[in-house]
Formats: C-alpha cells, sequence, structure tokens
C-alpha cells in the first residue's frame, strides 16, 4: 500500500484539498459534458474555457478569488455568444471564434499586467494549466457551493434539457423555453468550466468537459448510463491523476511531474480503451 | 521601430499574414475555426519539445501540429468532428504540460508561446520560414478550385472526381504549417484570430472568391503590422492587439453585409 | 450514338446496418431517356443514386454505363444533389460556382478565359438564371438554386443525369418550370436523365420511362406499363389501387393484410 501512496498522501491538506476540488470539477464537468457533445456544443465549451483565462488572469490583478474570476468571465462570454448567436452551425462556430479570440486578447493584456504590475510571474501557468496542489483549504466551501448549485441546476432541468437536445423542435411543441434551457445550459457550463479551470486550468478543461462524456457515449447512447458512466471516468481519473502526480515527486526527486498531465492522459486512456458498445454505430451522429 | 533589430520582425510578420490571409479564407468558407483554433494549440508542445531535444522550433512546431492533424483525421472516423479535434487537442496539451515542466525556461517562454512575442523570430529563421510561407501559398493557389469545390459540397466534388477526403488532409496539413508559420509571432492561443478576422470582413465585402481570399491578404497585413507597431510601442502583447483587431474585423465585416 | 444502353443496372443489392435496402435491382435506360425513379421516402432512392455513382461502399451487382463500369467513368454523369445548405454569408456567386462545374477539379491558378466565360454565360441562358448570375449561391431561393445545380451539373456536357429529388422543396410553380426546364434540356443535348421524387405526377408530361421502387425491389419499364394495380400490387406485397382522376395518377393502398383497418376505394381502378 505505501508503495502505491507515497509517504504523506492522506496527511497532506493540499492533497486534501485538490482531491474534493478536482472531485467536484469532475463530476461537474462530465455530468454537463455529456449534453454538450449531445448538442454539438464541444467547441463553445472549449471556448467558453479558454475565455474565463481572461477572468482567472484579471483576479490576480483583483486579488480576488480566482474562482469567481473565472466563473465571472465565463459567464459574461456565454452571454456574448448567446447574444451574437445564431442557429446555423457555422456561423454559430465563427461567433464563438471571435469572442475566443477577444477573450484570450484580454487574457494576454491581463497577464501581462500580472507581470509587470504584481509580478506574478507564474500567472500563466497556473492560469492556463492549472494549480492543483496550489489551492488555499479556505477555497473549498466555495468550491462545493458553486458545484452543488450546478448540480441542483443540472437536476431540475435534466429532462426539458435532454428532450431539447435530442429533438428542439419537439421540446418546443411540449412548451418548453428552449432558450430558457440552453441558458441554462451554459450557466452549468460556465460552472463546470470555471471549477475545472481551477485544477488542470483553463485550456486543459476541455479534457474534463469532452473526454469522459466522449469515453461514455462510446459504450452507451443513453444519457443516464452515459451520466453515470462520465462521471465515473472523469472522477476516477482525477483521483489517481493526483495520487500519480503527489509519487512522481519520489520518481525525479524535488520536480513533480504536472498533475493535469496525468489526469488528461488517464481520460485520452479511458477513452481510447472504452470499448464500443453492441448498439453505437461506426459513426456516432 | 523600425530599426535594423526589428526588420526580422517586419518581414517575418508579413510573411504571417499572407499566409494567414490565404488559408483563413478556406478557414472561413470550410467553417474550420475550431480546427483553427485547435491546431496551433497542439502545435505549442512542439516548441517545448525542440528546446528538449535541442531541435530547430519550427521543425518542432511543424511536426507535432501534423500530430495535431493526424489525431483529428483518425478520430473523425469514428466521432462527430468536434468531439475528435477537442480530444486531440487535449491529448497534445496534455503532453506539451509535461514537456514543459521539464523544460528550464517555464514560465517566460510559455507566455510567449501562448500570447505572442513581437521579437519572436530571429533572423536565422527567417528563411525557413520564408520557404515554408511559399509552399503554403504555392499549395493553396495550386488546390484552390477543388478546395473550393469541396468546401460548397464534397458530394458535388466527388461526382466530379475529385477525392474529398484526401483535399481535407491537404487542407488540414497546409493549415498544420501554416500554423506552426505565424505561432512564434502571434501566439499559438491567437493564430487563429489572424486567420478567422481578416477572412471573416472580406467574405462579407465581396463575392467573387479569388477576391475574398486577396482582400483577406491585405486585411491580415494590415492587422499584423497595426498589432506589431503597437505591441512595440505600448510593449503589450502582440497577441492581445490581433484578438481585439481580429473581433472588429468580424463585427464590420457583418455590419457591412448588412447594409449590402 | 453508342450501341449499349445509356444506363444499365444488374442485379444491384445493398444492405446497410443489417436490414436491405436494394433487393436485386435491375433496369435499362435507353439513351435519351426521361426517366422518373419514384418511391416512398426510405425506399432507396437517393441509395440508388449514390450507388450508380459509385459512393456506396458495399454493394453487389454491377452497373455499367455505355457499357463500361462506371468508376472510370464519373465524369460522364452529371449529378445534382439534395439542396445544398449554403452558407449565405460564402463569397461564391452562382457564376462561380456554375464555372466550378467546368473546371473545379482542374489543379493550378484559376486564370480567366474568354472560352470559359462564354461557356458559363451559355449554360446560365440555358437554365434562364441570367438575373441572379451575380447574387451570392447562399442566398439564392430554393428554385433558383436548382437551377445553377443544374447549370454546374450540365455545362460538362454529361452522357447522364441524375437528379436527388429535385422537386422536394419548390412550390407548385417551380416544380412545373424545373420539370420544363429538364425536358428541355435533355432534348437538346440529348441526356438521359434519372430523377428521384415520391411524387410522380409533376413528372408525368416530361417522363418516359419510370423506376418505381418498393420493398427494396424495383419495376421499370413503360409508365403506362409500371403503373397498373398488378404490378404494383406485386411490388408491395399487398393490393395496391392505381387510379386515374384528370390525368393524375393517385397509387393508393387497398385491400390490407388481415389485422389493419382498411377503407377499400370505391373508383374505377386500372387493372
Amino acid at each position: 500500500m505505501s508503495i502505491l501512496f507515497a509517504s504523506g498522501f492522506f496527511a497532506d491538506e493540499s492533497v486534501r484539498t485538490a482531491l474534493v476540488v478536482g472531485g467536484s470539477a469532475a463530476i461537474v464537468s462530465a455530468l454537463i459534458g455529456v449534453f454538450t457533445v449531445l448538442r454539438g456544443h464541444a467547441f463553445a465549451g472549449h471556448a467558453l474555457a479558454d475565455v474565463s483565462s481572461a477572468g482567472g488572469s484579471a483576479s490576480f490583478l483583483l486579488g480576488v478569488n480566482p474562482l469567481l474570476g473565472f466563473l465571472g468571465m465565463a459567464v459574461l462570454a456565454a452571454g456574448a455568444m448567446e447574444f451574437l448567436g445564431n442557429r446555423r452551425v457555422r456561423e454559430r462556430d465563427l461567433v464563438t471564434g471571435i469572442v475566443l479570440g477577444a477573450g484570450l486578447g484580454l487574457s494576454a493584456l491581463f497577464l501581462y499586467f500580472d507581470v509587470t504590475l504584481r509580478n506574478t510571474t507564474g500567472a500563466a501557468v497556473a492560469v492556463m494549466f492549472g494549480s492543483m496542489f496550489a489551492i488555499p483549504a479556505s477555497a473549498v466551501p466555495l468550491t462545493l457551493a458553486v458545484a452543488l448549485g450546478g448540480l441542483a441546476i443540472l437536476g431540475l432541468i435534466y429532462r426539458p434539457l435532454l428532450l431539447s437536445c435530442v429533438d428542439p423542435e419537439l421540446a418546443e411543441m411540449r412548451g418548453i423555453n428552449v432558450r430558457l434551457i440552453g441558458l441554462l445550459h451554459l450557466l452549468v457550463l460556465s460552472l463546470a468550466v470555471a471549477l475545472s479551470a481551477m485544477t488542470v486550468g483553463a485550456i486543459l478543461s476541455t479534457a474534463l468537459l469532452v473526454g469522459p462524456p466522449a469515453a461514455a457515449l462510446k459504450l452507451s447512447a443513453r444519457p443516464g448510463r452515459a451520466m453515470c458512466l462520465a462521471a465515473a471516468i472523469g472522477l476516477a481519473s482525477t483521483a489517481l491523476g493526483i495520487l500519480l502526480a503527489y509519487d512522481s515527486f519520489y520518481w525525479t526527486p524535488g520536480h513533480g511531474w504536472p498533475v493535469s498531465f496525468f489526469i488528461v492522459t488517464l481520460v485520452c486512456l479511458a477513452y481510447l480503451l472504452m470499448p464500443r458498445g453492441a448498439d453505437r454505430s461506426r459513426r456516432a451522429v | 521601430m523600425f530599426s535594423s533589430f526589428m526588420v526580422n520582425s517586419w518581414i517575418a510578420a508579413s510573411l504571417v499574414a499572407v499566409v494567414a490571409g490565404c488559408i483563413g479564407f478556406f478557414v472561413v468558407v470550410r467553417g474550420a475555426t475550431f480546427a483553427a483554433h485547435a491546431l496551433p494549440l497542439s502545435a505549442f508542445p512542439g516548441a517545448a519539445a525542440a528546446a528538449l531535444l535541442g531541435v530547430n522550433q519550427l521543425a518542432g512546431l511543424a511536426v507535432f501540429a501534423m500530430l495535431g492533424v493526424a489525431g483529428i483525421s483518425q478520430l473523425a472516423q469514428r466521432e462527430r468532428h468536434e468531439v475528435a479535434t477537442a480530444l486531440s487537442l487535449v491529448a497534445l496539451l496534455g503532453l506539451g504540460t509535461l514537456f514543459l515542466s521539464l523544460t528550464s525556461e517555464y514560465a517566460q517562454g510559455v507566455y510567449a508561446l501562448l500570447f505572442g512575442d513581437v521579437l519572436g523570430i530571429s533572423g536565422a529563421e527567417l528563411p525557413p520560414l520564408a520557404i515554408s510561407a511559399a509552399v503554403c501559398i504555392a499549395a493553396l493557389l495550386v488546390l484552390f478550385r477543388p478546395l473550393l469545390l469541396t468546401s460548397v459540397s464534397p458530394d458535388l466534388a466527388a461526382s466530379g472526381g475529385i477525392n474529398a477526403s484526401l483535399m481535407e488532409v491537404a487542407f488540414l496539413g497546409i493549415l498544420a504549417l501554416a500554423t506552426a508559420i505565424a505561432l512564434p509571432l502571434v501566439g499559438a492561443l491567437l493564430v487563429f484570430s489572424l486567420m478567422v478576422g481578416p477572412a471573416s470582413a472580406a467574405r462579407s465585402l465581396t463575392r467573387k472568391p479569388p477576391v475574398a481570399m486577396a482582400l483577406s491578404v491585405v486585411i491580415a497585413l494590415l492587422t499584423v503590422w497595426v498589432a506589431v507597431a503597437l505591441s512595440y510601442l505600448t510593449n503589450w502583447p502582440v497577441g492581445f492587439f490581433v484578438g481585439s483587431f481580429g473581433t472588429i474585423c468580424y463585427v464590420g465585416g457583418r455590419a457591412a453585409a448588412r447594409t449590402a | 450514338m453508342s450501341i449499349f444502353p445509356a444506363l444499365s443496372v444488374q442485379s444491384l443489392s445493398v444492405a446497410f446496418a443489417g436490414q436491405d435496402v436494394l433487393k436485386d435491382v435491375s433496369f435499362d435506360l435507353a439513351a435519351g431517356s426521361f426517366c422518373g425513379l419514384i418511391g416512398a421516402n426510405g425506399s432507396g432512392k437517393t441509395t440508388l443514386l449514390r450507388s450508380i455513382l459509385g459512393f456506396q461502399g458495399k454493394q453487389s451487382g454491377t452497373i455499367l454505363l455505355e457499357g463500361v463500369p462506371v468508376a472510370p467513368n464519373r465524369r460522364r454523369i452529371g449529378y445534382v444533389p439534395q439542396k445544398l445548405a449554403l452558407d449565405p454569408d460564402m463569397p461564391l456567386r452562382a457564376r462561380d460556382f456554375v464555372a466550378l462545374g467546368l473546371d473545379g477539379h482542374r489543379l493550378g491558378l484559376p486564370l480567366p478565359s474568354h472560352a470559359k466565360s462564354r461557356a458559363v454565360d451559355e449554360m446560365l441562358a440555358a437554365v434562364e438564371a441570367q438575373d441572379f448570375a451575380d447574387q451570392r449561391v447562399g442566398r439564392l431561393s430554393g428554385g433558383q438554386q436548382q437551377r445553377v445545380m443544374i447549370a454546374h451539373a450540365l455545362i460538362r456536357r454529361p452522357h447522364l443525369l441524375l437528379l436527388d429529388e429535385p422537386l422536394a422543396n419548390l412550390d407548385m410553380r417551380s416544380i412545373a418550370e424545373v420539370v420544363e426546364l429538364l425536358r428541355r434540356l435533355a432534348r437538346e443535348q440529348k441526356i438521359t436523365v434519372l430523377l428521384s421524387a415520391h411524387d410522380m405526377n409533376p413528372l408525368l408530361p416530361a417522363m418516359d420511362r419510370i423506376v418505381y421502387l418498393a420493398n427494396g425491389k424495383a419495376a421499370s419499364g413503360a409508365t403506362a406499363d409500371v403503373v397498373r394495380t398488378a404490378v404494383l400490387s406485386k411490388l408491395y406485397g399487398y393490393h395496391i389501387d392505381v387510379i386515374r382522376v384528370h390525368g393524375r395518377v393517385l397509387v393508393v393502398a387497398g385491400e390490407m393484410p388481415p389485422g389493419l383497418a382498411h377503407d377499400p376505394v370505391h373508383v374505377t381502378a386500372i387493372p
């Protein structure tokens, strides 16, 4: 047992915090990720994450909790995409790209100010690739609140969301406000993105959003099952990733390997190794 | 700003803009915005790998960009296109975080690669850059018509004897090379903005395909020149200006289209 | 003129995911004929057209174009797919789209030439698209886009023209115009036409042959010979009445198999 769990693993406070925050991020991302993939919004999800980095960068400038920074920016960007948005997929992608460009430009500027005005040279790496072990224990309550909030909203809109993914016109006819559901989907997506930006970083948060759902949907097309499976894969990858990152400190003495590397690699492995379900056609629709 | 050590930057910037304008035309016409964003991020670890192995940076970027293309093409046979792009992107980027942690220049190098650096291209790097740029532009001109037809309808193109999947691979390959060229100057996160912004404005301003591509190049050149100048003057990152101008281009294009 | 039929389909069978879509379909089309490929939605019309083009992966049977297998001869086939979803902002005029029909497969710089512009102008005039030739393809109406796609397909003077549900999204007047346009062009350019539709009535003025698809099987021949109660009943596997009303044809299910509610039609049917 001690070979697997390097000494002090469970005693270390930063590890416990990482497990809680990372686990919450993984679960919320996986669950909303299933719907994001089904709706064909993977690019939007990725863009939202990248843009949220501007908020994360700004948070260093303003001395605010990074989670709030990521979240605020994500919500703003989601609003912008929705406002400028379009029914046609190509135009919608273009708009997503433009908002992405604007947001990243801002991120560049804020990070520059972080270095020149606040002397935080590690900001770029922390924002982009995560700072899993640097999350203070005091951040846990807010994190859990955000995660539970996201899960609550998801639980509330589960059935209308599912229907509007599968058949938007049918959903409209049933009296579902498809626009509102779309907005709430974006909101939960923003929450998920903000959480995972803290752990694996803004540009890698897509790994938690798309990876486990893609793996789960390979095996089963049923949303309920896919959601459970995705959450399990996300959680397992995160926990194991944290463990391996902690252990790696002892492999190459004094210098651990990045935890986001382990998590992302595990998620990708899960996807590759997942067998294709009997009822899954050769090409997912 | 026009001193001798900045000359390289101006030349490099101009070459980058011409390539970005040309390939950007097709990125917009084919609706490949996500791929255009994902490939530079996939290429980015290549810089770190090149530094670790002591190899030419452009080569490292190009190789990883091609790996990104291979990843997307392979996965796209089994998955929706955007899921394939997302998975390929995170896989390579995850690898990139590992390489980055193993190199010694951590924070500063990362920033420059992500957001661009006016001095990102040295004199010694100009010849390979120019040759690569020439290859990209030549390839796009030679393949102009089949690429255009496959963008409109792969089926229609196939009935005319064109191999649509081959065209897609060729397009992605050229995009990958263009990505590697532009990345050191504009930054991995904003290369796509230089491709998408000017082209989206150009398509609203004209109905003729060759003119749209030419306009795309002109607007990209203007964007890059102003971005480099402002970056030099304010010390703010090039990527910020490129991202902002990309947005202005798009909004301007939409406004022009509405009044047309 | 070739001694072989323009198109010869022999024992074509195609299956998807365990389901037989086309079962042993065979028919010949003589050069210059105007043939309607009729069948309900999902009857396999698109599959059949795609098989002729060589797009369908797993198929058994033979398809010959003027006596020669299709693959090397794809240039002899003009294809008009179902409505393309085109971006309204795409920088491509109708004129440019038709020009791509001529040289879209060519590598190298697209240099303008007199011969090319003349050919494009002639084709645009032939389909009566001059008025909107300079508009963006993505902004054309359904009927306008149809004409432009036909021009694109015909500009290289193919021997066979395949159209996949060209009338599906058009209003009644456009339908009549497109059918008349196709009939005229087919006669002028001596092309064999095979077009698919779920309703044969708009095609009756132009059509001299029919291939009727049901249950994955086909009945082919002159319209009058195929569209009869006896033939279609055999194809469907239950009783079909074919009724003519004011020159229009109605294909109606008559006696249903036992267990299903039925409402027999009391009109004189064509035996």
